[in-house]
Formats: structure tokens, sequence, C-alpha cells
């Protein structure tokens, strides 16, 4: 056993602490907070509608598709190959490995690929365009690299340098089983394995909120059925009411001494005679 | 993406001078708001803004979900007009992001250069004041946000905050104060209003010979048609229109002078202001004793009155039906049902195209099946021989704001107001259409300036003018 065996064995139980807790602390803050009002933008009228157009969206990128088209394909090859990387990386996760992970494994090693070209155009995107540059932070570009480097580091362990798996597999069941094994520490894998705990780190904290935020968003999730139902307002308040009145009894009513404080403006005096003038007093 | 012309390059600050005035003190102390900056502003306006993010659902996702992806940048209209980066709802929208992140994320306070986190500072309220008085709150990048990310909530958060610390403008507040004290935007007091009406009826009564009502504060009628003041006192067609719809179907209606606005500027202020504006149309339709309250041609009233209503009253149970309902609904199921005898050839000196109203178009039920899209349009193709549409992607729930929304039609503003009509403007140009219908008293305001402004020869009216001069009696 060594210290950088330790090392690295505690900076990936850090990293699982603050991914899983601070998603789920999130996503908690984001299921309580209240909806006071109905702001649906063009949803359907029904629980399964909305369900269905959701399911169109985060899995197709419908919005994107019908308004940007290169930007629909960037980011979702990029997501799509995204998936399908992580889903061959769960073969590390499992022992004995399921029969249907086995399966995500036949999927071929291209989807590194596609992800590393979708996120060059990504960042190209950012780059080239001046209002899109303009709109950029340092953190965008950051994340950027931080993906470019993980899909780079993983692609070059498949065809360069080979990576005993076994150790590495050891040492992710380890995580979970709070055992010390640690893999060979081959600079690449180090590489890899650091990029990979500082996106699943700030995970939580970031932009990438944008995943589970996008279930919470009201304007998608929020049905069109305003003529069915009363939507309350859980911290409604009362607010104050001026008295009715017709245009006969007006003058009575008037709202000048109202409670509230209503204050008139200079020279209301004068309709108030024109008032009495059209009413023959 | 269609652009009706050519999306401008960026250009710092080329709307920053586009600021309206502020508030008077008069009508901030009306709406029960600080007359002036609150001496502790800073810590008074984070206090706010931590509240509104344990209130409101969409302002606490919407903080976190932007990538900024841009996809938004070229979708508002003043963006397109002015070439002003900060008028791309996303950087709008950064303008609150970036206090946010600096006193409510981890990450934010952690590093604050890359994440561009800073603090809330006069300047930074200056920018707000400045730039979310240039959002007309017309959800059009909602439309575009692959997160459905609604700049117009965020800009509503912004107000909100602004407007409980004291900042405000001159024009929103005055609207509001307006409402309490005469019961519309205009300041039309209930004589004058009667007046407005007897006058129309005398106007009617030349063009038909027959004695049409405009019934004011009639108790006991069906219908409390909750329609924009401006409709009586500059769009005049439109009020004509309505008058002599009833009077075709034999439909007993009135106006009410407690409540003769269906505009609710407290919208675009804060929430205390929104509901007090909207409880005045529900109660003057109960103490009237009317069966129903119909929604006049607006635009906002219709997005305040369709999906608020219900919400800031308690009962709308005596109406049939309980929620509210727009004229033109209600007007398409009358003439379905052949109420109405109608000659196209009316309407024959005039290429009609249609321009949706932004908060008619995407913040009510617009795309059922039979929604706000279509009934309007169901009029128009049956009052009219000559309809044309806008481009694909100008209009429906693609449809451009008239430049003027979100209490933006102040003259002060009008540099602003021009740049973000163009876009309407150019797509009205391109679809050779010489009148413009538009259920939406603000865009009627705003849309025949614009049309002068950048030389489109076309005339914007109301969709029930146009049924009126197809309608016969």
């Amino acid at each position: 056993m060594n210290l950088p065996a330790i090392l690295f064995s505690v900076l990936g139980w850090v990293t699982i602490v603050l991914f899983t807790g601070g998603l789920i602390y999130r996503i908690y803050i984001y299921a309580k907070t209240p909806m006071p009002l109905k702001i649906p933008v063009n949803t359907p009228p029904t629980m399964p509608g909305v369900v269905g157009s959701m399911a169109i969206e985060v899995t197709l990128f419908r919005k994107l598709f019908k308004t940007n088209l290169l930007l629909w394909f960037g980011s979702w090859v990029f997501h799509v190959a995204l998936l399908l990387v992580v889903l061959r990386h769960l073969r590390f996760f499992f022992y004995p490995v399921p029969g249907l992970v086995m399966f995500f494994y036949t999927i071929r090693i291209y989807a590194g690929y596609a992800m590393l070209i979708a996120l060059v155009f990504l960042l190209a995107r950012r780059l080239v365009s001046e209002r899109n540059a303009y709109v950029s932070l340092p953190i965008d570009y950051y994340m950027l690299f931080l993906l470019i480097g993980i899909a780079a580091s993983g692609l070059w362990m498949n065809y360069h340098e080979r990576i005993y798996l076994v150790d590495v597999k050891a040492f992710i069941l380890g995580l979970f089983s709070f055992s010390l094994n640690a893999p060979d520490m081959e600079p690449v894998l180090v590489v890899h394995l650091l990029l990979v705990f500082t996106l699943f780190a700030y995970f939580p904290f970031s932009k990438l909120l944008h995943a589970p935020g996008v279930f919470f968003s009201p304007t998608m999730i929020q049905r069109n059925d305003i003529e069915k139902w009363r939507k309350v307002n859980p911290w409604d308040y009362d607010v104050p009411g001026e008295p009715f009145y017709t245009w006969e009894n007006f003058d009575e009513k008037r709202v000048d001494k109202h409670p509230d404080g209503i204050v008139y403006p200079p020279g209301w005096e004068r309709k108030v005679e024109y008032h009495k003038y059209k009413k023959g007093e | 993406m269609h652009y009706p012309f050519e999306v401008p390059a960026i250009e710092d600050d080329a709307s920053l001078q586009n600021r309206s005035y502020a508030a008077k003190k008069l009508d901030m102390t009306g709406i029960t708001l600080p007359t002036e900056l609150v001496p502790n502003w800073k810590e008074e306006a984070l206090k706010i803004f931590a509240e509104l993010l344990e209130h409101y659902k969409d302002l606490r996702v919407f903080m976190d979900s932007c990538v900024r992806c841009g996809n938004c940048a070229t979708a508002c209209q003043f963006y397109l007009g002015t070439g002003d980066p900060k008028n791309m709802p996303v950087a709008r929208a950064e303008l609150l992001r970036k206090v946010y992140r600096k006193y409510f994320t981890a990450a934010g306070k952690l590093f604050s250069n890359a994440e561009n986190a800073v603090e809330l500072t006069e300047e930074v309220l200056e920018e707000w004041s400045t730039y979310f008085y240039q959002c007309s709150e017309c959800r059009r990048c909602a439309v575009f946000c692959p997160y459905g990310i609604d700049t117009g909530q965020i800009t509503m958060a912004a107000r909100e905050i602004m407007s409980r610390i004291g900042v405000a403008t001159k024009y929103v507040t005055e609207v509001v104060h307006k409402v309490y004290q005469s019961g519309n935007n205009l300041g039309i007091w209930p004589l004058a209003w009667k007046d407005s009406c007897e006058f129309l009826e005398e106007e009617l009564k030349e063009i038909y010979g027959k004695n049409i009502p405009l019934p004011v504060d009639e108790k006991g009628a069906e219908v409390l048609l909750v329609a924009p003041s401006a409709d009586n006192f500059v769009n005049v067609n439109t009020m004509m229109g309505y008058a002599v719809m009833f009077y075709a179907a034999g439909i007993s209606w009135t106006t009410s002078t407690y409540c003769d606005e269906g505009g609710n500027f407290g919208m675009f202020l804060n929430y205390f202001n929104q509901k007090r504006t909207n409880q005045r149309i529900v109660k003057a339709g109960k103490e009237l004793g009317v069966k129903r309250i119909i929604w006049g041609e607006c635009g906002h009233a219709w997005r305040a009155g369709y999906a608020f209503t219900n919400t800031f009253n308690e009962d709308m149970g005596d109406f049939d039906p309980p929620y509210p309902k727009h004229i033109c609904e209600f007007t398409y199921d009358l003439m379905k049902n052949g109420a109405f005898k109608l000659d196209k050839s009316g309407n024959d000196d005039v290429k009609v195209t249609y321009h949706d109203p932004c908060n008619v178009a995407r913040a009510t039920n617009a795309t059922l099946r039979m929604g706000m899209f279509e009934w309007p349009r169901e009029m128009i193709r049956n009052t009219c021989n000559n309809f044309v549409e806008m481009h694909k992607d100008t209009i429906r729930e693609k449809t451009y704001c008239c430049g003027a929304g979100g209490g933006l039609l102040a003259d002060e503003l009008m540099p602003l107001r021009m740049a973000g009509g163009r876009p309407r403007a150019e797509a009205c140009r391109a679809a050779g259409a010489n009148y413009l219908a538009t259920p939406c008293a603000i865009c009627k305001a705003n849309l025949p300036l614009v049309m002068e402004h950048w030389k489109v020869p076309a005339e914007v009216g109301g969709v029930h003018d146009l049924f009126m001069k197809a309608l016969i009696l």
C-alpha cells in the first residue's frame, strides 16, 4: 500500500460524496421550491402529453433541431456519445458484469471519437461567433477543456498505452466497498481519473445542473390546463382592494381617503368639478 | 432560422441611452412602494432576492440551468434592432445571474473570476434598471431555449427586486397608480368613460341608423367586457366592433367604470400590484352580477387574465365558464353557429396579415387545436378575401413583439421602440400586406409608429375592426 493509492482513494470518496450529496441537495431544492403561477410556454394540456413532449425534448433536443441545426448537431452528437461512453464504462462498476452491461460493451469505441469531435465543434462555435464569444464565461471554456481532456486521455489509453484494466476495476470496486486497491499509476490514467473526479465533484455546483434542471423547468413541465384546475399559490398573501363604484356613485367611493393612502395627483380637484358639472350638480 | 433583416454585429452599449424616467414619488406612494432608493438597499435587495429564490421555482431553476449556448441571442427583437449585446436574452439574464452566483452559490464564492460572479454595486443596479427595462417580457427566448429558460420571468424577478428597493420607471408606476384611481390605464374617469361611450353610440347611429348601445355599469347584464381602455379612447373602431357584434348576436353586455381595463401593468412591476390589479376584474364582475367575464383584444391582459386570474382570485365559481374567455373565441363560436351575416367584400380594399401578440401567442392555450392561434385567423378568413401570412418564423409561437410591451410604451424610449418593432415591420413588408390585424392595444399603439418609421405602407387595426366592416346588420 503506497501513498498515491491512499490519496487516490480519498479523492474518489470525496468526489462520490460531493457528487451524490450535492446533486441530491440540488434536486431537493428544486423539488421543494413552489411554483406560484402557471407559466407554460405552449405545452400540451395533459400529463401524458407533457411526459411525451419532455421525452422527445431530452432525447432528441427538438427545440434546438427546430431553431438551430448546427448547434443541434454538435450538442446532440456530444450528449449521445457521452451516454454511450458512460454505458460502456459501466462494466467497471459491476462484478460479475450483468448481461445488459455486456451488451453496452459491444458498442464500439467510435463513440469516444464522436464525443471528441463534437466537443471540438462546440468549442470552435464559442470562439468563432462574436455573439457566442461575448456570452461565454471562462468557466464555459474550462468545462469544454475538461471534457476534451477526459475524452482524449480515454482514447489515448485505448490505442496507445494499454492499461491493465483488472487493476482499474479493482480500484473502482474498492471505492464502493471501502477498501484501498490502487492501480499502477500510469500518467495517462492519473490524468484521466483526476479529470473525471473534477468533473463529477464540480457537477452539482456548475451549469451542468441543466441536466436535472430541465426536468424542473416550469415553462416546459407545466400542463396547459389552466381552464380545468385552479392553480393555488402556496405563499399567497392578501392584498387590499378598492371599494366598488359605478359612474353614479364614484364621488362617494373615491379612493383619495383610502386606508392605503392613495394620493391624488395635482389637479384632481378639477376632475371632480367636471364630474359634478356633467351630473348637473 | 429566418431573419427579416441581417442580424447586426454586436456593439457595446449601443442601447445604453434608452433609459426610462425614474418613477415619481406620488405614484410610488400610491402603489405602496418606497419613494426613493432605500438607505440599506444592498442588504434589502439581497434579502428580496433570497425570498424570490425560495418562492419561485422558475427563478431557482433558470439561475442554475443556463449553459450559455447562445441559441436565444438572435431571438430577441431588441437585440436584432439595437445590436447591444446586453439585449441578448442570455446576457440580460446574466446581469442577474452574476449577482446570484456571488451570493448564493459555493462555486461563485470560491472562483468568482472564472464564474464571473460580481458583487451587487451601484453600477450593477444601474445596468439592471437600464436593461431589465429594455425587455418586453415577450418570452420569445423561451421558445428557443432548450431548457425553456424564460428571460421574461427573470426580468419580472429583477423588476420586483428593484421596485421594492425603490427603483421603478415613471411610465409603469404611473399606469398602475391610475388603475387604482380611475379604473383604467389611461386615467379616464368614470363620467368621461360614459361620455365616450355615448359618443360612440352616436357614431354608430350615423353609420347604421340603429340604436346600438355601449352600456356602462349595467347590473345584471349577461357579459362583462374587460377591454383595454385604449379601445374606448384611441382604437374606437375595435370598441364599435365589439358593440356591433354584441348587438347582432342579441347579447346584453356592459363595461364597468370600476374596471374598464384588461391590461395589468402590475405584471411589469411586482406580485403585489399584479394581484391587486387583477382582483378588480373579478370584483367588478361579481358586483355587477354578470354571467361571464370576457377579455377584450389585449395582449398581456389576456396573459394576466387567462393564466393568473384563477390563482389571484379564490373563487370564479359563479361565472360561466369559471375561467377567462377571450372575445375572439366568443365571436368565433357565434360565427361558427351562424349568428352573423357576413359579407367578405366589405374588406376587399385591404390585404390583411395577422400579427400574434407576444403574450397571447406564448402564454396561453394558443397551441391547442382551437386556440388563440386559430380563433382570430378564422375570424379574418371569414371576413376578408385577401389574407396572407408572414414568414413562418415570425408568426405563431415564434412571433415578434411589437417593441413596446412590458411597460416600454413610454415616449422617452422611442428609439428602442422603433428598433424593437423593426423585425415585425420588415416581416410585414415582405408579406406585402397593407393591413396588419392584431388583437392587442399596445401593438396597436406602437406598430403604426413603427410602420411609419420604417416606411412600411401598412395600416394597423384590430380583428373586430375587420369583423365590423364585413358584418351586415
